[in-house]
């Protein structure tokens, strides 16, 4: 029994350290797409590790119009990002910390990575960084609705309020008897990932023109191993959204007790595909207008308020 | 003489003796322009020049659009004058520069602030009573503000996050909403007009070509017509030609450059990348011909310094045919992209009428609609024989900005191809021109890849350039920017910007 548990927690700990090295990976594989798709070659898949081996190793500036709140938002912003990842299950493994309701706590530990950023980015009292702010916070708040509603149509699919409960329940046969709801969810999540990520179409993350920006204006005061801590946590960030996405609505996965190493090559090939899909989107379709962003962040909010009718009404079973 | 006698009209490409310029009194100055532009005339240039016992004479070059002609007018001015702005919207910068320029007040201008921040000409004369030795700070000026509890203002450059040229915008703004926009300009500011003066000489042409350096043909080019015309220089027609392919040439770079860009401000790649090389593959067309991808040495007056062979003219048209193919492919999916259409439609309006009223040139004004073009309306060299029709959309929006550039790109590469396979026999170069017509004035219009460019070079006693003044497109384009805000998103800036692609060196001088 000693060493089934022990297994357990082997297992349930090979996602955050999976996380922790291939995160900026994703970052890599979507300027890779991009570049290959606009006929160029990109910079190398390593590329967001030699940025932030770069950027660990230089001295920080900072304003004398800011104060600890500036310095303070990098580390709280990541220290919050990682405890998200730990709560997110990955291939057939749990997560290390699972209980009833830890998806509200993911939620909103990724809330409190966004209040510290924002902060950091009032503090300096710059009128962009301001403006940034204030356009985060208005998409993560309409955002924030596909979220939670979306994860309360997998609860009451899956009968489980913590995500690694419904990564259990969420099975092929489980999935094929709810396509639907769950079909939308899955649209829903993508659009929160692309948003919350700041990618296309609602941010541009390669754009220098600091009045269309939306996250990268919030930070353009940062550097050095601050800037560094925002960009990893950045590609934290995206990592667990995009692990919740293919652990808790999408079973793409065996789910028999010993093929766990087979479920967790698995998720990270979805991983992948995850990151390749962002970056062909990234590569086909403008940014949209600033004012139309909030449109498409309804659209996701509709779309998981649909799934949880849906699963409450079992109009489509 | 009264507003409405007959102006002495005269074509656009013939000197003018100074003695043959009617100097008005100053009402009769000012009532003859706004007249002439309220028939349809335009301004093409106003400046002021030393005149005699301290004194400031100021000349105003009017464009007749229908006969193609020009007319010359004088007045002598001493510490102000009543403006023309209130009546005549188009006269606002050139009241602005003459105020800085010569410390003439145009009483009653609305927006009297200086524009490239330098001191008068006029020593002990200055029109916002600075003292003779105060540092004068680009970009400190007393700004429009608009004042409330949710108004609030951003500041941007002269440093920005992008690698560009220095300009300072303040925007007023609710929220995400600008309720105006101001620009505030000259970092750039070298005096190449002052440093003009005692020309031509072996400064004058690397001068001329650095005024805007993405616009060097076309500078040249207007520069070399004003010397021919002051120094009865006659070009050989091979030349001519050839400086008509490097002028479309140029316009076609910037043009698909520009389109690359727009892509690139709403992150489309596919179109952004492309267009960026494509801008390169026109340059080195241009490198081709001349050894500069930006032109540079070789326009010269009296024709142009390199020929084109036959075995490099068919080089060039295999280059231009395989670089306007794939413009066509790379521009397709452009207009093809649903997301990028609905960031170009209704961005950035600007109406006809105000573009009319301010005298907005090149494709921001063709994008409204208001069909000019001095390659038609007052041609020169090759243009005498080969037309390109002018091409105008109707909308004024970012849309019609990039359409209009892709309806140039077609016709200016129709026309390249043409010129290139039939270029007329007979030398490049005609002996070096003579001294130039002692005090007399040439005007010289050519309609850069931005818009009309205007030189007017004005010669002293002994043949020498007194005043020699430019007109950049982009001095009277950036107006039109900040128009095009008016009641826009803040974050569509960027691309309304890019829309017009304004040079800050053109504007500064």
């Amino acid at each position: 029994m000693a060493g089934g548990l022990f297994m357990t927690l082997a297992k349930s700990l090979i996602h955050p350290i999976l996380a922790l090295i291939f995160a900026p990976l994703m970052l890599g594989v979507i300027g890779r797409t991009k570049a290959i798709l606009a006929g160029r070659e990109g910079p190398p898949l390593a590329q967001p590790y030699h940025d932030l081996r770069k950027l660990l190793g230089k001295g920080a500036v900072y304003s004398r119009t800011t104060t600890w709140i500036f310095r303070a938002g990098p580390m709280i912003g990541l220290a919050s990002t990682i405890v998200a990842v730990l709560l997110v299950p990955f291939g057939s493994c749990p997560a290390p910390l699972a209980f009833p309701g830890d998806l509200i706590l993911f939620a909103y530990l990724l809330g409190l990575a966004r209040l510290c950023t924002v902060l950091a980015a009032l503090d300096t009292g710059s009128a962009f960084e301001g403006m940034g702010a204030s356009r985060e916070v208005l998409f993560s708040a309409l955002a924030e609705p596909a979220l939670l509603l979306g994860l309360a149509a997998v609860a009451r699919e899956t009968r489980s309020l913590s995500l690694s409960g419904m990564q259990a329940a969420q099975t092929l046969s489980a999935w094929s008897g709810a396509w639907l709801p769950l079909s939308l969810v899955a649209v829903a999540l993508g659009v929160v990932l692309l948003s919350e990520n700041s990618r296309i179409p609602v941010d541009d993350p390669n754009t220098h023109l600091e009045l269309t920006m939306i996250h990268e204006v919030m930070v353009l005061d940062h550097g050095g191993p601050d800037l560094a801590f925002i960009l990893y946590g950045a590609a934290l960030k995206m990592w667990a959204l995009a692990a919740l996405l293919i652990g808790t609505v999408l079973p793409i996965r065996v789910g028999l007790p010993y093929t766990w190493p087979v479920d967790v090559a698995l998720s990270l090939a979805s991983m992948l595909g995850i990151a390749v899909g962002v970056g062909v989107v990234e590569s086909t379709m403008a940014r949209l207008r600033m004012s139309r962003v909030p449109q498409l962040l309804i659209f996701a909010t509709t779309l998981s308020t649909l799934a949880l009718v849906f699963e409450f009404g079992g109009l489509i079973r | 003489m009264s507003a409405n006698a007959p102006l002495p009209m005269g074509p656009h490409d013939r000197p003018i003796r100074l003695a043959e310029i009617p100097v008005l009194a100053v009402d009769a100055f000012r009532s003859a322009i706004l007249g002439q532009v309220n028939a349809g005339g335009r301004i093409a240039a106003l400046f002021g020049m030393a005149g005699e016992s301290n004194r400031v004479r100021l000349y105003a070059v009017l464009m007749y659009l229908e006969t193609a002609e020009i007319a010359v007018l004088a007045a002598d001015v001493a510490d102000e004058y009543p403006s023309l702005t209130p009546d005549c919207p188009q006269a606002h910068m050139f009241e602005r520069e003459i105020a800085e320029q010569w410390g003439v007040i145009p009483r009653g201008h609305p927006w009297l602030k200086p524009i490239r921040f330098h001191p008068s000409y006029r020593a002990g004369h200055d029109a916002w009573s600075r003292a003779a030795g105060e540092a004068i700070v680009p970009g400190v000026t007393d700004f429009f503000r608009v004042e409330g509890p949710e108004v609030h203002e951003v500041a941007v450059g002269p440093i920005h996050a992008g690698v560009i040229e220095p300009g300072h915008f303040r925007f007023q703004c609710h929220g995400e909403k600008v309720f105006h926009l101001e620009i505030s300009l000259g970092f750039q500011h070298r005096g190449i007009e002052r440093a003009m003066v005692g020309g031509p000489d072996k400064r004058t042409l690397p001068l001329v070509e650095s005024i805007a350096g993405d616009t060097s043909v076309g500078h040249a080019t207007a520069y070399a017509q004003a010397v021919e015309a002051l120094s009865g220089c006659r070009v050989p027609l091979r030349a001519q030609a050839l400086r008509g392919v490097a002028l479309e040439l140029e316009r076609l770079a910037n043009h698909a450059g520009d389109l690359g860009a727009l892509a690139n401000d709403v992150g489309y790649l596919p179109t952004a990348s492309f267009c960026g090389r494509l801008r390169g593959d026109f340059l080195n067309a241009t490198a081709l011909i001349c050894g500069s991808r930006f032109g540079r040495c070789l326009i010269r007056p009296g024709g142009v310094l390199w020929d084109v062979e036959p075995d490099r003219a068919e080089q060039l048209l295999a280059r231009l045919q395989a670089a306007l193919d794939d413009v066509a492919g790379a521009t397709k999916i452009l207009w093809d992209s649903l997301s990028v259409q609905a960031r170009f439609e209704d961005t950035g309006v600007v109406p006809a009428e105000v573009a009319q009223d301010l005298g907005l040139v090149g494709p921001a004004a063709r994008a409204c609609g208001v069909d000019r073009d001095v390659r038609r309306d007052f041609p020169t060299g090759i243009y005498r024989f080969a037309l390109i029709p002018p091409s105008t959309w109707n909308t004024g929006d970012v849309f019609g900005r990039a359409y209009v550039r892709w309806l140039e790109i077609r016709r200016s590469g129709q026309f390249v191809l043409q010129q290139i396979k039939s270029l007329p026999g007979g030398p490049v170069r005609s002996k070096p021109p003579g001294p130039l017509l002692p005090e007399a004035m040439a005007v010289s219009f050519v309609e850069g890849w931005r818009g009309s460019i205007c030189h007017v070079a004005v010669t002293d006693a002994a043949g020498k350039f007194a005043r020699y003044k430019v007109v950049d497109p982009s001095f009277r384009n950036w107006i039109g920017l900040a128009m095009a805000l008016r009641d826009q998103q803040i974050s569509d800036f960027p691309l309304c910007n890019k829309s017009f692609n304004l040079s800050y060196c053109g504007h500064d001088l």
